[in-house]
């Protein structure tokens, strides 16, 4: 049989642009080798997030007194019955997954794929078994799939996604040097632990391992923990992390690791001198790569460049009838923009009138660590370099009073406007709950509001939202309770 | 009581303008007539005076903005007593919530004589955002959108929306512009749109990419370009072309700069004036309209303006285009009065600081191409005048006198009438005049 779309990867790039290409009526297929749901649903954003859940509550629990409730006794920490409701919400969605293919009556085929050839303007697939073991645990296999063989599809899209990045001489082992595969399942909890890289899923480990009670050190190469936040943002954050007692190096090189009987030591550069951190692991969170090896690019002659597959504005490869999407398509390494840029690949193919290329310049980021981080947009830097006259508003969590009930009175929202147009280039939060909260400002931008309609919305009180329309009023010299 | 200074109108048409530098800082006093800030509109850089005397409790506006609306609050003065602190926050907070109240339309009656349609004065008293509300409600735009195609200068009803459902967004405006604004400017939509460009596509198309660039439009471009569509279109233009014989104005120029008195100066010693055979011409014009009084007129449907003076716009390059600042009651002025005041009107015009009344209005104009070495050539005429003087090269001719033929200093002179206004004849005369005056040029001396 001959699909009309065959997509390589169920991540959340893949398995929503299945979903799509059926709504639209395309004889769909996924090919999957792992797991349903991909690295976001099985070993990223959900487990990440049950997580972060558990250390939060650890937090509240700790804090009880504050809010004027005793707790007595010490709060323990089971690890395996937190590592299990983590692969317990993974396996739920994992199969939520199974359940959408079905009810969309996406084929689903079972093995690693590789692009063979291309014949009669069709693309063959060649499906066989996995050439290395799935990370474990692993999920159930769905019931129904198709198995190993050749498959024909006019339009292949490859959602491959990515895996971690190794830095030579500091190759994860699993055992010492972990990636956040098992920083996701330790076997015990670690005492001590050194954190390389300060990207979202390195700073998001940090703050669980440290609500669970380890010693923490962050190891940075660029002079700011986060680097892609605004620096306001950034150094707001830092502090708060300082505060719970992490240790945060910035402008700092790991240059060698050794491996003790059961510990590891980094050797650390930062201005000049060489300093020697030891501690029990150490998770190496310097960014990931895209999966682009034995998919038969070579073959076609599809392009890629920095470890990813390069394409247009509308995820076309170089090579007539294949695309890419999602992390395997290049940065910003989310799921939300996995998502949508499949959706636009297939309404494109679909040819629905008014599409158009994914604005990445609206793209909110993320970060689940205490005290949380969100943003979308420009960075005051940014703006700055792309020549706009920017005009700043600020609101700390202090002035607000839903924060100060929930005791989250740590934080801080800035928004950056053009003061030419009044167009919102970017907003930037810390503090709780924020990541709920960016998708108002997210709204805002692609409807295109100017500060006038902001500042006309009324906001719900008491809530923390009220915070970015004071922040809107503050860059008009408006701000109403500050 | 604070005192508010706003945003002035430096026209009736202006909505408007950049506030291109504060000249004082926030905790300075000011007294009345101290100068405080430069505002940039496109055509001149106009100084603001404080109008009272008070501390300078908040500047409102940062200096470099662009595209402030008339009217708009820009700084606020605290008086004797009062806490300026205090009074920069009441100010802020008032500024916010309410909204300027609509002014009065100011100057009425200066600056451009045209008919100015009803609407046209409400869209220039500071309303928020004058196109997109007067002009576009009902069309389905992001607020950006609005914003941006306003600022622009585009009218939205000319672009065609991307967004979903047809709505007009950011990128579409800025594809607009991209395309040179192909869409009516939005000024012009008031009463005299211009018909839109033809397709520009359609121009690009034929030529090849790497064979060209495209350099955006500096605004006061816009401004002459739409001012001279709007004349071209509008006033029916025709051409009278005479030939004067130069010798006595020459002669007389001459003269009348050898007898200047040397004054002293700081810088030494220098004649009181230098006249230009420009300036001579300028009066040249002023007397003939003053001798020809009905072509010193202006078109107006419900009737003719019948001009007392005549006041000459003179055209003078300035980066980027050209302006005409205008000498009032020429035919009044001696000649060295008319030298002076040219002199300075172009030093300023070249550093864009004329303001509005030195440019706007005037009742004829003189446009001399003479120092390129042009023969004659026809001008396009300058709403809301109804002449125009185009002043070829003075040059050696062969020409006939008392049945010879000798040799003599002519100058082609082409002046465009608007037939509305100043029938063949009537133009004929004014150009007989003109042609007598410089070859009997004492007249310029009375
Ligand atoms: C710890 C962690 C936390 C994260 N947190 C967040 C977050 O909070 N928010 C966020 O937006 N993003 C987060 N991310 C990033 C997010 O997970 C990825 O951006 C997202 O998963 C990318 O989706 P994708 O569909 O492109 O690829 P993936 O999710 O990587 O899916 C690719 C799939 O393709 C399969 N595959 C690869 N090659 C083949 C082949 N040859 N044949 C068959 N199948 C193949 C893989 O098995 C995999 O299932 C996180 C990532 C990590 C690691």
């Amino acid at each position: 049989m001959v699909y009309d779309i065959i997509i390589i990867g169920s991540g959340p790039g893949g398995y929503v642009t299945a979903i799509r290409a059926a709504q639209l009526g395309f004889k769909t297929a996924i090919i999957e080798r792992e797991h349903l749901g991909g690295i976001c649903l099985n070993w990223g954003c959900i487990p990440t997030k049950a997580l972060l859940r558990s250390a939060e509550i650890k937090h509240f629990c700790e804090n009880a007194k504050d809010y004027g409730l005793t707790l007595s006794g010490k709060v323990a920490v089971d690890n395996s019955a937190v590592i299990a409701r983590s692969r317990a919400v993974s396996a739920r969605l994992n199969a939520g997954v199974g359940y959408l293919m079905k009810k969309n009556k996406i084929d689903v085929i079972w093995g690693e794929a590789r692009l063979q050839g291309q014949k009669n303007g069709q693309t063959q697939i060649e499906v066989h078994k996995p050439l290395k073991p799935a990370y474990q645990p692993q999920h159930p296999v769905p019931k129904t799939v198709l198995g190993e063989g050749v498959y024909e599809a006019r339009h292949v899209i490859l959602a491959t996604g990515a895996r971690p990045r190794a830095l030579p001489g500091i190759e994860p082992d699993g055992k010492f040097i972990w990636t956040y595969f098992e920083a996701m399942v330790p076997p015990k909890l670690p005492k001590s632990l050194i954190i390389m890289g300060s990207g979202a899923i390195g700073v998001e480990f940090a703050s669980f391992y440290r609500d669970m009670g380890a010693e923490v050190t962050i190891i940075e190469l660029m002079p700011q923990i986060l680097p892609v936040e605004d620096s306001e943002i950034s150094a707001f954050a830092r502090k708060q992390l300082e505060r719970r007692g992490i240790r945060i190096m910035t402008s700092a090189k790991v240059i060698k690791v050794e491996k003790g009987a059961d510990s590891v030591t980094a050797h650390v550069e930062s201005s000049g001198k060489v300093e020697t951190i030891t501690a029990d692991r150490l998770i190496a969170a310097v960014g990931v790569q895209g999966n682009i090896e034995n998919l038969g690019l070579e073959a076609l002659g599809v392009k890629t460049g920095r470890g990813c597959i390069i394409t247009d504005e509308w995820s076309r490869t170089n090579i007539a009838g294949i695309y890419a999407i999602g992390d395997v398509a290049g940065a910003p390494m989310l799921a939300h923009k996995a998502e949508e840029e499949g959706v636009i690949c297939v309404e494109k193919l679909a040819d629905l009138p008014d599409i158009h290329p994914l604005d990445k310049s609206k793209i909110p980021g993320c970060t689940y660590c205490r005290p949380q981080i969100a943003s979308v947009g420009l960075t005051e830097k940014k703006a700055q370099e792309a020549g706009y006259d920017i005009r700043i508003g600020r609101y700390s969590f202090a002035a607000n009073g839903k924060a100060v009930a929930l005791g989250e009175d740590q934080g801080l929202v800035k928004v950056i406007f053009d003061n030419k147009t009044g167009r919102l280039l970017g907003a930037h939060m810390v503090g709780a709950e924020v990541t709920e909260l960016i998708q108002g400002f997210v709204v805002a931008m692609n409807l295109e509001t100017t500060e006038e309609e902001l500042m006309h919305t009324v906001f719900p009180h008491p809530t923390l939202s009220e915070m970015m329309k004071e922040s809107v009023l503050d860059a008009y010299g408006r701000v109403l309770n500050a | 009581m604070s005192i508010k200074i706003t945003m002035p109108a430096l026209s009736p048409t202006m909505e408007t303008g950049n506030l291109a530098k504060w000249l004082v800082k926030e905790g300075d006093s000011v007294r009345s007539g101290d100068v405080i800030a430069e505002i940039e509109t496109d055509k001149a850089t106009m100084e603001v005076e404080a109008a009272d005397e008070g501390v300078v409790a908040k500047l409102v506006v940062p200096a470099g903005s662009d595209n402030v609306k008339v009217n708009s609050l820009i700084a606020v003065l605290a008086e004797e007593g009062e806490d300026a602190a205090q009074v920069a926050k009441n100010a802020l907070a008032e500024n916010g919530s309410a909204a300027v109240p609509a002014p009065q339309q100011q100057q009425a009656g200066t600056g451009s004589a045209l008919p100015v349609p009803a609407g046209q004065n409400s869209a220039a008293a500071g309303e928020q955002n004058p196109v997109s509300a007067a002009k576009t409600a009902g069309i389905f735009a992001s607020p950006l959108a609005r914003r941006l195609a306003a600022q622009a200068g585009l009218n939205l009803t000319a672009i065609t929306g991307s967004g979903p459902r047809g709505r007009i967004i950011q990128r579409d405006v800025e594809a607009a512009k991209r395309a040179g604004g192909a869409a009516a400017a939005a000024g012009a939509a008031a009463g005299s749109a211009p018909a839109p460009a033809a397709d520009e596509s359609a121009i690009l198309a034929v030529f090849r990419p790497e064979d060209y660039k495209i350099v955006p439009h500096q605004p006061i471009r816009k401004v002459i370009a739409r001012r001279l569509v709007e004349s071209k279109q509008h006033i029916p233009h025709f051409y009278v072309t005479a030939d004067c014989n130069l010798d006595a104005l020459l002669k007389l120029r001459s003269d009348l700069n050898m007898a200047a008195p040397v004054i002293k100066k700081e810088e030494g010693s220098a004649p009181a004036y230098r006249l230009s055979v420009n300036d001579m011409i300028i009066k040249a014009v002023a007397v003939a309209l003053k001798r020809v009084p009905d072509a010193n007129v202006s078109w107006l449907d419900s009737g003719m303006i019948r001009h007392k003076h005549s006041d000459i716009g003179v055209a003078v390059a300035i980066p980027d285009g050209l302006i005409t600042p205008i000498i009032r009651q020429a035919e009044e002025k001696s000649l060295s009065a008319i030298s002076a005041e040219m002199k300075d009107l172009i030093k300023r015009a070249k550093q864009m600081k004329l303001k509005p009344e030195e440019y706007q209005g005037g009742t004829s104009s003189v446009s001399n191409m003479g120092m390129f070495g042009v023969k004659d050539f026809a001008a396009i005429i300058n709403p809301p005048q109804a002449t125009i003087f185009a002043i070829g090269a003075g040059e050696k001719r062969a020409t006939v006198k008392d049945g010879a033929v000798v040799s003599a200093d002519i100058m082609s002179v082409t002046l465009s009438a608007d037939h509305r206004a100043v029938d063949g004849a009537l133009a004929a005369e004014l150009v007989q005049c003109f042609k007598n005056i410089i070859e009997n040029p004492l007249a310029l001396l009375i």
